[in-house]
């Protein structure tokens, strides 16, 4: 390890070692206030007691985390049983986070691959196409989705026209008005990175592995799927997790039958008949459960790089 | 190619258009079972589009081409027994060693244990086995070259294609690579096509080569053929190193050309198909085919000034003024001890060549 090459990159680092820790100052300055310091501040609410009104009364408490999980109260005189009213809206989100990642990433894949097989000069107006709706407002968007699904709305209007369905369909209010925000909100999500991996992939790899006798879906599931992983676990994290949190979708398509966290959280800091505290034990409890997952994807990525050398 | 051998490839009258750019014009070549055949020509003149071709990248604009008399321009590329060592290696990069080598094979149906069996043996065939479970990114070129090569072999096609596969690696590595091709291809019995645009390797490794330009065949044979009977300018000025003289068929009787070039020199030579009495052709001497002398021999040849001598080695090659024509080159080999006698600069001398030395081209 003392070759040349290698101790001249370390010698170049240590003559810029004094340096290094105030260049890197701004980066921590606005890595604490953008990110730090509302987690602080919302582990510290999350442990203060709820004022009626919205607010709080600054005294410890583990009410909120006592209201989350059980049901009697854990300092109740009965035998606490478990909540699970909060513990379904967590399920339900994450299966509903789930399944979006799983749309997104089955329609996000073949448009990034289709993307990235377009004449060079052509991939930029594609990738401009896919993301003019997003220069629109997320709620302004739903709203939109919102009409287009409604029962007399212009899709049904359609369906019925065509004489696909009799009856109009009821989108609206359901899991499925849910899924289809969701993956509207957040398929360019899937579909940028992948396009970016997609794009760097090497085809002459797929001719390698076909010139060896394998069939196409063998080239896609042994060559090109593990060639894009990292593009992959990219796009599957931004859409998962945003969809985990989302609360617009829900709440315009979903109805109130089909609430998740992020409308719970909401509702927490809303008005009078909010609960601070226990809005900020929820966002805690979501925190931790994305900081979960993200660790066992980067614990995978990581394996991936250490083999790949 | 003998009679008897039968043909592996046939590619009969090939045309390959990309757009209005005729890539490959007619190409009609065979190639023999277990032959090491090279395709032979300048960068750009078609020989990855053929090769892309056969394997079945490429679609066929006219013409066909059988493998062992099955026609199999329709065939995708996963369903030809043909294997191919790409330019680039393009090995699989998240893939081991071994697995890439057992690739094909699993490919194939085998088991992957059985796989992982066979492609051990064929590393241990390119002498990589200690290498077996790192990845390509951690290897040499000369390593994955040889992973390439092996991965290409593993699941025994009929035919192996090769495209340039020893360009990317340094003088020395390449010679041995050669070799080594040359040793495998005899051991295995596969028949190879070997696509170069050096012509010294061409020579070296195979049974016969096509040399090809501009999407054309220009000439077909054996190495011996090809450097000893250039068929035209392209081929002689191609291959090899060569004195090409402009020239004048004055007649041709007794199965004698008679030419001359100018400034009072005259050549007979061996009369050529398709070169006529009045013709202006050129005429290729190579530099060895020549040697030099103060008084006139019993042989062909012509009066010169010495210009310079340049030692390279092996050779020297003494440069010459003719007084018409591009400069002329003779070479004598060093070890020549009694026979090399070295002319000064500015000295007249004899170029004098033995019979059949000097070739007539069509151009
Ligand atoms: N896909 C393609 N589209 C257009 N032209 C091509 C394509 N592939 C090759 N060509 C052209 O065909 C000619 C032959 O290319 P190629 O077979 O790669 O040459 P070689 O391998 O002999 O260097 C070149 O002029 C090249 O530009
Ligand atoms: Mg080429």
């Amino acid at each position: 390890m003392a070759g040349g090459a290698a101790s001249g990159g370390n010698a170049t680092s240590e003559a810029y070692a004094p340096a290094r820790g105030w260049l890197l100052l701004p980066t921590w300055v606005v890595l604490g206030i953008v990110v730090l310091a509302p987690i602080v501040l919302m582990l510290i609410y999350s442990f203060l007691t709820k004022e009626f009104r919205g607010g709080v009364i600054w005294e410890f408490s583990v009410d909120a985390y006592d209201q989350f999980f059980f049901d009697r109260g854990l300092f109740g005189d009965d035998a606490p049983t478990i909540q699970w009213a909060y513990i379904q809206i967590f399920w339900r989100s994450i299966w509903q986070a789930t399944l979006a990642t799983i749309f997104c990433l089955l329609i996000g894949f073949p448009t990034a691959y289709f993307i990235a097989t377009r004449p060079a000069n052509q991939r930029t107006i594609w990738v401009f196409l896919i993301t003019i709706p997003y220069w629109v407002n997320l709620l302004i968007r739903t709203v939109s989705m919102r009409f287009i699904l409604r029962d007399q709305g212009p899709l049904n209007d359609l369906l019925q026209w065509t004489g696909i369905v009799a009856e109009p369909l009821t989108i609206i209010n359901t899991n499925l008005g849910v899924q289809i925000g969701l993956f509207y909100s957040y398929l360019p999500f899937m579909v940028l990175p992948l396009y970016a991996a997609i794009e760097r992939y090497n085809f002459s790899l797929s001719e390698a592995a076909s010139d060896l006798y394998a069939p196409r879906h063998k080239i896609l599931t042994r060559i090109v799927l593990p060639a894009v992983k990292p593009g992959l676990i990219a796009g599957c994290i931004l859409v998962f997790v945003p969809s985990l949190g989302s609360f617009l979708a829900p709440d315009l398509l979903g109805g109130a039958r089909n609430f998740m966290i992020g409308s719970l959280i909401d509702e927490q800091f809303r008005g009078s008949a909010g609960n601070w505290p226990f809005g900020a034990a929820a966002s805690m409890i979501l925190l931790t459960l994305v900081l979960l997952v993200l660790m066992v994807l980067a614990r995978q990525q990581a394996r991936l790089e250490k083999g790949a050398g | 190619m003998t009679k008897q051998r039968p043909i592996a490839i046939d590619i009969q009258k090939v045309v390959k258009r990309f757009g209005d750019f005729t890539a490959l014009k007619e190409v009609s070549v065979s190639i023999g079972d277990n032959e090491f055949f090279t395709l032979l020509g300048p960068s750009g003149c078609g020989k990855t589009t053929l090769l892309r071709m056969i394997a079945g990248f490429e679609d066929v604009t006219a013409g066909a081409i059988f493998l062992y008399d099955q026609e199999i321009a329709k065939l995708p590329p996963n369903k030809r027994p043909i294997n191919t060592v790409f330019q680039n290696y393009a090995l699989f990069p998240t893939m081991s060693v071994l697995e890439n080598v057992g690739f094909g094979l699993e490919m194939q149906g085998k088991s992957r244990a059985e796989a992982r069996r066979q492609a051990g043996e064929m590393l241990e065939l390119v002498q990589l086995s200690q290498f077996a479970h790192r990845k390509p990114s951690q290897l040499s070129g000369g390593q994955q070259q040889r992973v390439a090569l092996a991965r290409a072999l593993a699941p025994k096609p009929r035919v192996l294609l090769l495209d340039e596969p020893l360009s990317a690696l340094d003088m020395k590595l390449r010679k041995s690579m050669q070799l080594e091709l040359k040793h495998i291809q005899r051991e295995t019995g596969i028949t190879f096509i070997f696509v170069t645009h050096d012509q010294e390797e061409a020579l070296t490794m195979s049974d016969r080569i096509a040399v090809m330009s501009a999407g054309e065949v220009q000439q077909l044979g054996t190495a011996r053929d090809i450097y000893e009977n250039p068929r035209n300018m392209f081929v002689a000025d191609f291959i090899g190193d060569t004195n090409l003289l402009e020239v004048s068929v004055d007649k041709i009787e007794n199965g004698r050309a008679t030419c001359h070039l100018g400034g009072g020199h005259e050549l007979t030579c061996d009369p050529v198909a398709g070169v006529d009495t009045g013709a202006r052709v050129h005429l290729s001497v190579r530099p060895e085919r020549l040697f030099l002398s103060s008084e006139p021999e019993e042989v062909e040849s012509l009066r010169g000034r010495v210009v310079e001598n340049i030692f390279i080695g092996t050779d020297i090659t003494t440069i010459l003024d003719l007084g018409v024509g591009p400069q002329f080159r003779v070479r004598a080999s060093n070890s020549d001890r009694g026979n090399l006698r070295v002319f000064e600069p500015g000295q007249n001398v004899f170029v004098n060549m033995e019979r059949g030395a000097a070739r007539l081209l069509v151009d």
